[in-house]
């Protein structure tokens, strides 16, 4: 049985180590936040906030506090507010330790691409290419194959990138990839999925 | 020098023209200059290019002024929440300049701090580097983007004293102080104005210096996306 979102994001928190400041993109990325457990970490979020919080209990949203994702959420004892150009001064200066985000592809080389597919669908890249671009280290949860079951794990990306070789390990569906030199080398296998499926499943090298 | 009009429309008189670069601060719908954008519509000004995050969603901030279709240019790093944008962009009605959230508010800040442009490793390798001047800093490949010098900037804050020193609340603070930076104007809107003395000097968030107009007035602040948790069983 191949991960479901839960499981992912569960394997994901397991990449963070105590006291890392650490940015969450939207989607299943989001979910991690569920699984640090009793991890000391805390978690950016890039429109201006360190130490975001759970969401608010019905009747306690604030306008004034909000995610990158725009959903109204809470601060914790720690956080602190700042504005955008500190807030991607700290991103684009490398001090915040790791990035957990979506992708639509990620190529062997680590090149992301997560912000448009043209003619289609055209929203903009928001934060991303400043996050792939200063983060410590880019971790990308995603399906592994799109909805007509190709893989989105490729040799090369097919859409506009976010980032040109900035990807450090891919958690999927299926399993846990690293990039590394010539290709993906596979760190684990989903319980229940063989190496031969996840390799199947993977139209990029592996190594 | 006197800072405080009575309302966002004698805030904007003598400042607005047709074809001027606005800079506005706001994320998503949170902290936006709703008063002034409602009075930018009123005047009626057009072919406005606007620096801003977000273009706000259909019937409120920024989208107000789309639907009057004053905007002829948007530069922006996520529009995601506006169908009337989608459309007027994917039938060329109205431009698009896609800027990584980080380097539009560094551009911002950039312009505000008489810095007309600087080198980042945001974007290098996608489509946003194209055209762009691209220089090597220990070893590893940065572009040039350049500073916004905006004609206006329009900002909300929580509190003011009469001299424009501003508080901002929480994460509504996001794009205002870098987009009040970089205007050769900048007009503030704030839920309360105090007067001077009342704000700690140490609690100052944007000093007065950047802000020449204020006004003070009610705002809706809608939230765009409520999202809660049940409270558990005691």
């Amino acid at each position: 049985m191949p991960w479901d979102r839960n499981q992912m994001a569960a394997r994901a928190a397991e990449e963070l180590e105590d006291g890392m400041y650490v940015n969450l993109g939207i989607g299943i990325p989001t979910l991690v936040a569920n699984y640090v457990g009793d991890k000391d970490i805390t978690l950016q979020s890039e429109n201006g906030m360190l130490g975001m919080g759970p969401f608010p209990f019905e009747g306690e949203e604030d306008p004034d506090l909000i995610n990158a994702g725009k959903q109204t959420i809470t601060e914790l004892s720690r956080t602190s507010y700042f504005d955008s150009a500190m807030s991607f001064g700290m991103i684009r200066g490398g001090k915040i330790a790791a990035a957990i985000l979506g992708a639509m592809e990620v190529a062997e080389n680590g090149d992301l691409a997560n912000w448009m597919i043209p003619g289609k669908l055209v929203k903009g890249m928001g934060g991303a290419m400043d996050l792939v671009a200063g983060v410590g280290r880019v971790v990308v949860v995603m399906d592994h194959q799109n909805k007509a079951g190709e893989s989105k794990v490729l040799k090369e990306c097919t859409l506009p990138l976010t980032g040109k070789g900035v990807v450090d390990r891919i958690i999927t569906n299926l399993g846990v990839l690293d990039v590394v030199e010539g290709g993906l080398k596979i760190v684990e296998c989903a319980e229940g999925v063989t190496e031969e499926e996840l390799r199947n499943a993977t139209e990029a090298t592996i190594v | 020098m006197k800072k405080i009009y009575d309302s966002a429309a004698e805030a904007l008189d003598g400042i607005l023209f047709d074809g001027m670069l606005i800079a506005a601060g706001g994320f998503g719908l949170c902290g936006i200059p709703e008063l002034l954008i409602d009075a930018i519509k009123e005047a009626g000004t057009k072919n406005l290019t606007v620096a801003s995050n977000n273009a706000g969603v259909d019937d409120f901030g920024l989208g107000v002024l789309l639907q009057t279709k004053q905007v002829k240019k948007m530069m922006s790093s996520y529009v995601g929440e506006n169908a009337e944008f989608m459309r007027q962009y994917l039938s060329g009605e109205l431009e698009l300049e896609f800027n990584p959230q980080g380097t539009l508010a560094e551009r911002m800040r950039a312009g505000g701090s008489g810095i007309p442009g600087f080198y980042t490793k945001t974007g290098v390798g996608t489509q946003i580097a194209e055209g762009k001047e691209v220089k090597q800093f220990h070893g590893e490949d940065y572009i040039l983007e350049e500073g916004i010098f905006a004609d206006l900037s329009i900002v909300k804050a929580w509190k003011a004293d009469d001299t424009g020193n501003l508080v901002f609340r929480k994460t509504a603070r996001n794009f205002n102080p870098p987009a009040a930076m970089c205007g050769k104007i900048c007009v503030a809107e704030v839920e309360e104005i105090v007067p001077r003395g009342s704000l700690d000097p140490d609690h100052i968030h944007l000093p007065g210096i950047y802000v020449h107009r204020l006004i003070q007035g009610e705002h809706e602040k809608r939230i765009e996306k409520v999202t809660t948790r049940a409270k558990e069983d005691a």
